[in-house]
């Protein structure tokens, strides 16, 4: 055993060995399973067979078309204008639940415009999963730049030689180390629509001139409030990460800068971020992945709702192969899931690439 | 490889139970759900010291779970091919159970259970697979002082609301300003609630969350003139302001009625004994009928056998003994279950006639009616929730159901009809 852990090679193995083992294990083999299973008619559990179904389950997720509504016509032709001057058009099930279009039955509608006096519809095979897809997205789009800089105003704000300044990294780091439920859970107290603790802060400090909201049961301010609460909770965790790249750019280069003069902005930006470079690029593709995988707050928080507001893809994923026993369709998610995030993160990659 | 699994585990069973068991008694394992309810426990442990004493033949065993898990673990032990001897079971699962495989027929004595209250009886495919010590039943929850000052009339079994009465009683109570919502039904408790709670309106109003002839559709029962009307007075619920939303605080769900925010709740007899406990003159009155009789779901917790089962006949030696009128008062008194059969009511504190929650012995005999017994009932309560949350936020009724009715048929096919 001596001897053989001489050969640098095989020492090299024998420590990567029960990583690959465990990433192997828990993270390829599943993902091999769920695109096979995301072809198949899989159920959690039943006594019927498994059968191969193709691409199926593909089509009713991704299914989209576009309808056109004409405007409903009295009898002398006109179109039919209601209270508010807006035209009357025919309920949408006019034509998904017709026989005369079965290529369009189940699919429901997702958004609208108005094309001269025609409305045309989107329609998709699954409503849900479009906007999870969309808020999911979003989340991405508002978390990562907003989480990646108040964490890096942080790093550079607690990268001082202070008397008390570890007080500060332990209070900022505070909930990262707290469980994501229970963090949830208290922020729901803190959201709640009547007594909660932030419609009180609101109001006191506005001389009771604020009006409480429902932060979660409203459709517009639901999706935002998980935002704030999620950039919050992970924001030291990425403040550490830039704290060790600001601890690794040389005291030489902030000497030579000061010497040559340079304003606090100019050695920000002509010191510190172009050595904090690989760490931008880590933390910008850490924050990106973690915030596809939103999932443990809308669970505990809006289980998707008020209506579909909050869904996220993991919640769907989640809901649909374990709550809904589809485990095809949970994987089927789970594979788009995944050729997204890879997507993302390789034009990340290249878009950050060494020029 | 199951039996080789199963034979391990038994082994492993008996090397770690056998120097305190006797070594004659043949183990048997059980699942129950109520872990973390130390009330529950004790009384559970009880039946089972009870019936191991009793005989020479069997000893049982228990293994207690928290609610929340507990099916999940079961699901999880059935695929791994573990199951214990003995589980219970919700009694709108059952049928999902039965046809998955995971449970036999249960095989007793029939004449022990001819008193039953009906929602206690888990009947599948025409067999008797699960059955239950007690049943669960939901009132119209309020005080006389209410309707006293509201000037409502009391409604009874033979007469209760219709829905111009429970509507009119709602915007009296909403007119007095007395309180901060006038109806709650209990939207903070998301899961088996809703439909459990929720789709005996929509059964009143003639609607149904499958059509229970074929159960091989929605189509029509969900999302025809019934469930549309329905639907439009549920939202109206929200709409209008008498009820609160989706996003009604846990806490005020718990505790709303007894500290008069609301006039009226939907809740059940399991939070009866708080409420009595607050106000002498709290009332449990029959749900409203709206237009097609009063309803209340029916189905509580039930025990059966799993599949795997090497010794059936000890798991209904149990069964049976457990059906003892002794232990259905136990249950009840201990926490407030309603007791399956009128001599155990008799026997208790609160059912018993005259007693302060022997309404709801009524109600559960009168009005119940199980959830739609099929194995696609797991999907289909997942499906009604969400429409039924989505509907109370403002969506359109109409596309709602339909939606609803689309992923129910979807499902259904799916699973090739579900066995019916």
């Amino acid at each position: 055993m001596a001897s053989s852990l001489k050969n640098p090679d095989r020492t090299g193995w024998a420590f990567a060995l029960p990583g690959t083992v465990l990433i192997l294990t828990f993270i390829v083999i599943p993902f091999f399973f769920a695109f096979a299973l995301s072809m198949t008619n899989q159920r959690l559990i039943s006594p019927n067979p498994t059968e191969y179904v193709g691409l199926k389950n593909y089509r009713d997720l991704l299914g989209l078309a576009v309808v056109t509504l004409e405007p409903e016509r009295d009898d002398s032709g006109a179109v039919v204008i209601d209270d508010d001057g807006e035209i009357v058009y025919p309920r949408l099930r006019t034509i998904t639940r017709s026989d005369d279009y079965p290529q369009y039955r189940g699919m429901r509608e997702w958004f609208r415009w108005q094309s001269g006096e025609d409305a045309r519809i989107v329609i998709a095979s699954d409503v849900v999963f479009m906007k999870a897809l969309v808020n999911t997205l979003l989340f991405v789009l508002v978390v990562a730049p907003v989480q990646g800089g108040l964490a890096l105003v942080l790093a550079l704000l607690i990268n001082q030689r202070l008397r008390g300044i570890n007080i500060f990294r332990t209070i900022y780091f505070m909930p990262v180390v707290v469980s994501i439920v229970v963090v949830s859970l208290l922020w729901r107290f803190i959201y709640d629509g009547s007594d909660g603790l932030l419609n009180n802060v609101l109001s006191w400090i506005t001389f009771g001139a604020f009006q409480p909201v429902d932060w979660l049961g409203n459709t517009e301010t639901a999706l935002g409030a998980i935002m704030a609460m999620s950039i919050w909770q992970a924001v030291g965790f990425h403040m550490v990460i830039w704290l060790s790249g600001l601890q690794t750019i040389s005291p030489t280069l902030y000497e030579a800068a000061a010497i040559e003069g340079a304003s606090k902005w100019q050695t920000f930006r002509y010191v510190t971020w172009p050595g904090l470079r690989h760490t931008a690029v880590l933390v910008l593709i850490v924050i990106t992945m973690q915030a596809f995988a939103l999932f443990a707050q809308i669970d505990v928080m809006t289980s998707g709702g008020p209506l579909d507001s909050t869904q996220t893809v993991v919640f769907q994923a989640v809901e649909r192969g374990y709550g809904k026993q589809d485990i095809s369709g949970g994987s089927t998610i789970s594979v788009i899931l995944f050729v997204i995030v890879l997507t993302i993160s390789l034009i990340q990659r290249y878009l950050t690439r060494e020029k | 490889m199951r039996m080789m699994k199963l034979t391990a585990g038994a082994l492993v069973a008996y090397a770690a139970l056998g120097g305190t068991a006797a070594m004659a008694q043949t183990e048997l394992t059980m699942w129950y759900h109520g872990a973390g309810n130390e009330v529950e426990l004790t009384l559970i442990n009880q039946l089972i010291d009870d019936f191991n004493a009793s005989q020479s033949d069997w000893s049982v065993s228990i293994e207690s779970f928290p609610q929340e898990s507990y099916n999940d673990s079961v699901v999880a032990a059935a695929l791994a091919g573990n199951l214990p001897d003995i589980i219970d079971v919700d009694g709108p699962v059952m049928p999902n159970w039965a046809w998955s495989g995971y449970m036999q027929p249960l095989t007793i004595d029939e004449s022990l259970i001819e008193d039953f209250l009906p929602g206690t009886k888990g009947i599948w495919d025409g067999q008797l697979y699960s059955i239950g010590l007690w049943d669960a039943a939901v009132a119209l929850v309020t005080r006389q002082s209410t309707l006293d000052a509201l000037g409502l009339r009391t409604p009874t079994l033979e007469e209760p609301w219709n829905l111009e009465e429970f509507m009119a009683a709602l915007e009296a109570a909403k007119a007095s300003g007395d309180y901060e919502y006038a109806f709650d039904p209990g939207m903070a408790w998301t899961g088996e609630w809703y439909p459990y709670a929720f789709s005996p309106f929509l059964q009143s109003f003639g609607g149904d969350l499958v059509d229970r002839s074929t159960y091989q559709s929605a189509d029509g029962v969900l999302n025809g003139e019934a469930a549309i009307a329905f639907g439009e007075w549920w939202q109206s619920l929200f709409a209008e302001g008498y009820a609160p939303g989706t996003s009604q605080d846990p806490a005020d769900r718990d505790t709303g009625l007894i500290d008069g925010k609301y006039a009226f709740s939907w809740n059940g007899n399991w939070a009866a004994l708080g409420a009595l406990a607050a106000h002498e003159d709290t009332l449990f009155l029959p749900a409203p009928d709206f237009g097609n009789g009063s309803v209340i779901g029916a189905a509580s917790w039930q025990f059966g056998i799993s599949s795997t089962s090497e010794h059936p006949e000890g798991a209904a030696a149990f069964i049976e003994f457990a059906l003892q009128d002794e232990y259905l008062a136990a249950f009840s008194n201990g926490i407030g279950l309603i007791p399956a059969t009128p001599s155990a009511a008799a026997m208790t504190e609160n059912y018993a006639e005259g007693g302060a929650m022997s309404v709801f012995f009524d109600l559960s005999a009168e009005q119940a009616l199980v959830r739609p017994v099929t194995p696609g009932y797991v999907v289909a309560a997942k499906v009604f929730e969400k429409a039924l949350a989505d509907i109370a936020n403002g969506a359109d009724v109409i596309d709602t159901l339909d939606a609803a009715v689309d992923e129910i048929d979807a499902d259904i096919e799916s699973n090739s009809g579900y066995g019916h």
